[in-house]
């Protein structure tokens, strides 16, 4: 099937939805310019029935089909609609999903606190990176907003329910990957939270990859909390032999201490791999490890900055210009 | 008069029981259906009906039906949505409460035509009461032999229960209903699939409203044909209209589709003027969701020709000056209302009734109630209108279900059309501080 | 007041009655029909332990319960007073005279909207439409539509609440009480 979107085309099977294709096209052409890909705050492709809440990978189809040529008449969630063969979709090609992607933004931060400062999750946040790239630069709420009691969800996760998004992606862990869920949604409308109404620890091996797949701050690593600013900590690639997982992690160093472990995550920023609850909370020491080598992080993120990687790159492309300079 | 399908036997005394009932004619689409048509022929002839779903969005019924997939031994479900909760809106539960034989009927002629053995009925948990009579009707029906195994002696077997809901409005939108059937929080399904494809436990299932449910008696009994020859052009037959507010007799009425507002309005037939001889001043026609009109408007469209009580008269316009026949639910304000008020009761109603799965409409329908409360009180800002037209305009189309259609649209309308009204709550909030607004109880009722 | 969390004999029965009307496995149907049985057995409201008993009838987990419960207007989950009444005060009840009354239900049991009298009689909550436009302005206390209220009639209502000094639950069988 082909699809098109901003222009670019591509084959892919059927059953694809259009935000895959729109990754498909970013991985297979080493894509420059303008992310074609629409922004996900709900959507995970590792958790199935995952997307179609956060409103923000809205995109516009102005061609159904070659059969079906039509336009849509509504903007679609591109993480819950599959192509069709000939469509073409506009992404940031299209102003009036700029428009409402805006809208979007602003919906989800009126009862966001914007309390970067002191949250753990600043520097790899979600919703950082969606505000900054797709927001208003300024806020029109000036209405109180809504706030929830701190609850520790067990003795290794702290739900922080003010910052939460209600994407559900942490309902969707506790469905698929552990066996008795106790953590859920109650209530509705703009008072939902993400709950276990009595406070009942989530004891199961895998319940830590909620704070891998959260967007923002709400679910944090109680081992990790406040220990340091994400981004003067150095991730590694590390392995080590687990008989829960596949035992594959990044490893967060400052200096020579391990201060968090997280599932590995892809560009997407996915995981690869889901961790046990042992591997995440329960190695923090260097022994516990087998150091592959820096993690990859891209250069427009925040943690890039003094991330040695980085570094040794930038000092080659320094040195590459001296020698030009040299040879000139 | 005009032609009373559904409610010609409202006032025979008994007509809720079977026996009366029947001796009024009932059950003849069951006994017609099932001894003398296929079940294609049921669907053929409510396709030629023209009929349109009663519950508000009035899409073609028997294209509905032909939707539904068919595959070998999978179950097939008729669900019907009792489910009424749109503000202004009451005609189902007076059908029910009053004739409950006419949905237990045609529940039975329709899962005859779509192959359904086993049918629910789901209905809001505020009309228990209404519950308990169509429970009481369908035991009167399983003991005459009308539902449970070979149902008047053909082949035909079915089921039908009664559900009752637990107090949402967002259960009346299809999917969230069967999510709520399935003992679920009531959030509504990311379409597709449609019901038709995998509906109530992922079967193949048709959604209907009661009163589209009901029409399919008269529809069986007198023939596709000859019920489109009643109504006016595409609105063919009656239609349940729930008339409240600022009228003499608020009530249900049945109307030939193609009535005149202004007679439906001011004629003792039926809602018989507005209360103390005062003047119109808007009305809302179809429920709460659909946009407010003008008395100029709603009585005449743009170009001056009547308005008529159809879906194309109502909608004649557009948005831009016209509106929708909905569900249905007429509601009439007069010279006293305070439009921005009673904008009001509805913002907080929709936000209340957010399910919160989608942002626009879990955290948009809050900041607009937000914002119409403060100019309510008084305390509005100048930018607060175009704000409102903002929000609005950014939920709209924009989320899952049509939950945040409906909390945009009234906002929409309400500014388009009474602007100025706003404009004199935030310049002038002194002018409207003790003024009340509505009636006080006693100055109606006595 | 607080008597052992189980169903009788009676009630299971029903409730077995109620999960037969949905096929094999699809038992978590009955959820809705059966809490509201459960709140209407047990004091009005439903607690944790209601909750949790509700989850282990239907073998399904708690959460699943409170989440579901959480949801719905119709379940209490705090205590509520004998006779929870509900004031509708959408549009077509709110031009009709709603927040007439609200104030006078307010004033008459001296108590403000969400709050429980002192003896537990009476708690006053203000609801969305419940569909009685027409005979508006209205208020539901368990199963049964007060329609087209006087300030009269909301006081006649009160007196024979009061007198009756019986708990009013939406599943009561004494279906309509018409004044």
């Amino acid at each position: 099937m082909k699809v098109t979107i901003d222009g670019q085309t591509i084959e892919v099977p059927e059953g694809t939805t259009i935000l895959q294709a729109a990754r498909m096209i970013v991985d297979n052409k080493e894509y420059a310019g303008d992310n074609i890909a629409p922004p996900t705050m709900c959507y995970y492709s590792k958790l199935k029935t995952s997307g179609g809440y956060c409103r923000s990978c809205l995109v516009k189809v102005n061609k159904g089909s070659e059969k079906d040529p039509r336009p849509m008449p509504k903007l679609v969630a591109s993480c819950r609609t599959t192509v069709m063969d000939g469509m073409e979709v506009m992404n940031t090609t299209s102003p009036e999903v700029i428009e409402v992607r805006k809208g979007v933004v602003e919906f989800l931060l009126i009862n966001h606190p914007l309390d970067c400062p002191i949250c753990d999750q600043a520097g790899e946040c979600h919703l950082q990176d969606l505000s900054y790239e797709h927001g208003l630069a300024k806020t029109r709420y000036d209405f109180k907003r809504r706030t929830f009691n701190l609850i520790d969800i067990g003795p290794y996760i702290k739900l922080h329910m003010t910052r939460c998004i209600m994407c559900f992606r942490c309902i969707k862990v506790a469905d698929q990957l552990t066996d008795n869920r106790h953590q859920g949604m109650l209530f509705r409308g703009d008072v939902s939270e993400i709950s276990t109404y009595i406070s009942k620890a989530i004891d199961n091996d895998f319940s830590g990859n909620m704070i891998d797949v959260c967007p923002v701050g709400a679910l944090t690593d109680r081992t990790w909390r406040f220990k340091s600013r994400v981004w003067f900590t150095k991730p590694m690639d590390a392995h080590r032999n687990c008989t829960k997982c596949a035992g594959k992690a990044h490893v967060w160093f400052k200096g020579d201490d391990i201060l968090r472990v997280t599932g590995r995550k892809n560009k997407w920023r996915e995981v690869e791999d889901w961790i046990c609850n042992e591997c995440r909370f329960e190695k923090k020491y260097v022994t516990d490890w087998v150091i592959e080598g820096p993690t990859h992080i891209d250069r427009h993120s925040v943690i890039s900055a003094n991330h040695y990687e980085n570094l040794t790159s930038l000092k080659l492309d320094i040195a590459k210009q001296q020698k030009k300079l040299n040879k000139k | 008069m005009g032609k009373k399908l559904l409610l010609e036997h409202i006032n025979v005394p008994g007509i809720e029981t079977l026996e009366v009932y029947r001796q009024k004619g009932g059950y003849a689409s069951v006994e017609k259906a099932l001894k003398t048509m296929t079940p294609n022929d049921v669907v053929e002839e409510v396709k030629k009906s023209g009929l349109r779903g009663r519950g508000g969005a009035g899409f073609p019924t028997g294209m509905k039906w032909s939707f539904l997939f068919k595959p070998e031994g999978v179950e097939r479900y008729l669900v019907c949505n009792a489910d009424e909760s749109e503000p202004g809106t009451f005609k189902d539960r007076f059908l029910m409460e009053h004739i409950p034989h006419s949905l237990i009927e045609g529940m039975i002629t329709s899962s005859f035509a779509l192959g359904a053995k086993t049918s629910y009925i789901y209905i809001r948990g505020e009309y228990f009461y209404v519950a308990r009579i169509l429970e009481k009707a369908i035991d009167e029906a399983y003991a005459a032999g009308l539902l449970g195994k070979n149902i008047l002696g053909t082949d035909f077997s079915h089921d039908c229960y009664v559900q009752v809901g637990g107090g949402a409005y967002i259960c009346g939108e299809e999917t969230a209903l069967l999510e709520s059937l399935e003992g679920k929080r009531g959030n509504p399904r990311i379409k597709p699939p449609f019901p038709a494809i995998a509906g109530l436990y992922g079967c193949p299932t048709v959604v209907n409203n009661v009163e589209t449910i009901a029409t399919v008696c008269p529809i069986i009994n007198m023939g596709g044909e000859e019920y489109a020859k009643i109504g006016i052009g595409r609105s063919t037959g009656t239609k349940l209209i729930s008339a409240s507010g600022h009228i003499n007799k608020p009530g249900v009425y049945e109307i030939e589709l193609g009535l005149p507002v202004e007679e439906f309005i001011y004629s003792e037939e039926y809602c018989g003027g507005i209360i103390n001889g005062n003047k119109l001043k808007a009305v809302v026609a179809g429920g709460s969701s659909v946009p407010v009109l003008p008395a100029h408007l709603i009585l005449k469209t743009e170009k001056g020709e009547p308005r008529l009580m159809s879906y194309e008269s109502l909608s004649e316009g557009g948005f831009v000056s016209g509106s929708l026949i909905g569900s249905g639910g007429f509601i009439v304000y007069d010279e006293t209302t305070s439009i921005v008020k009673n904008l009001y009761t509805f913002a907080r109603f929709y936000h209340h009734e957010s399910c919160g799965q989608c942002s626009p409409c879990r955290e948009g329908t809050g900041w607009m109630e937000k914002i119409l409360h403060r100019i309510v009180e008084g305390h509005g800002k100048p930018s607060d209108i175009d704000l409102l037209w903002d929000i609005q305009r950014k939920i709209e189309g924009n989320t899952i279900c049509p939950l945040g259609d409906a909390a945009a649209w009234p906002v929409a309308a309400a500014i388009r059309h009474f602007r100025a009204e706003f404009e004199e709550y935030i310049n002038h909030p002194e002018k409207i501080k003790d003024v009340k607004h509505y009636y006080s109880v006693n100055a109606i009722s006595a | 007041m607080s008597k052992e969390i189980k169903f009788n004999e009676e009630t299971l029965a029903l409730i077995h009655k109620i999960m037969a009307r949905y096929p094999e496995g699809k038992h978590k149907s009955a959820l809705l029909p059966i809490l509201h049985i459960a709140q209407a057995e047990f004091d009005g409201w439903l607690s944790p332990a209601t909750m949790d008993y509700v989850a282990s009838i239907l073998k399904i987990q708690s959460i699943e319960v409170y989440e579901v419960a959480s949801f719905y207007s119709m379940y209490n989950l705090k205590p509520v007073g004998k006779c929870l009444l509900e004031v509708c005060r959408t549009s077509s009840c709110w031009v009709r005279g709603a927040e007439d009354v609200v104030k006078h239900l307010e004033k008459r049991l001296g108590i403000k909207e969400g709050e429980t009298t002192a003896d537990g009689m009476f708690t006053i909550k203000t609801v969305e439409c419940l569909g009685s436009c027409g005979s508006a302005p209205m208020l539901q206390c368990g199963a049964s539509y007060h329609e087209n209220l006087t300030l009269e009639k909301v006081d006649t209502l009160i007196e024979g609440y009061r007198t009756e000094g019986k708990r009013k639950s939406y599943t009561d069988l004494d279906y309509k009480n018409t004044l």
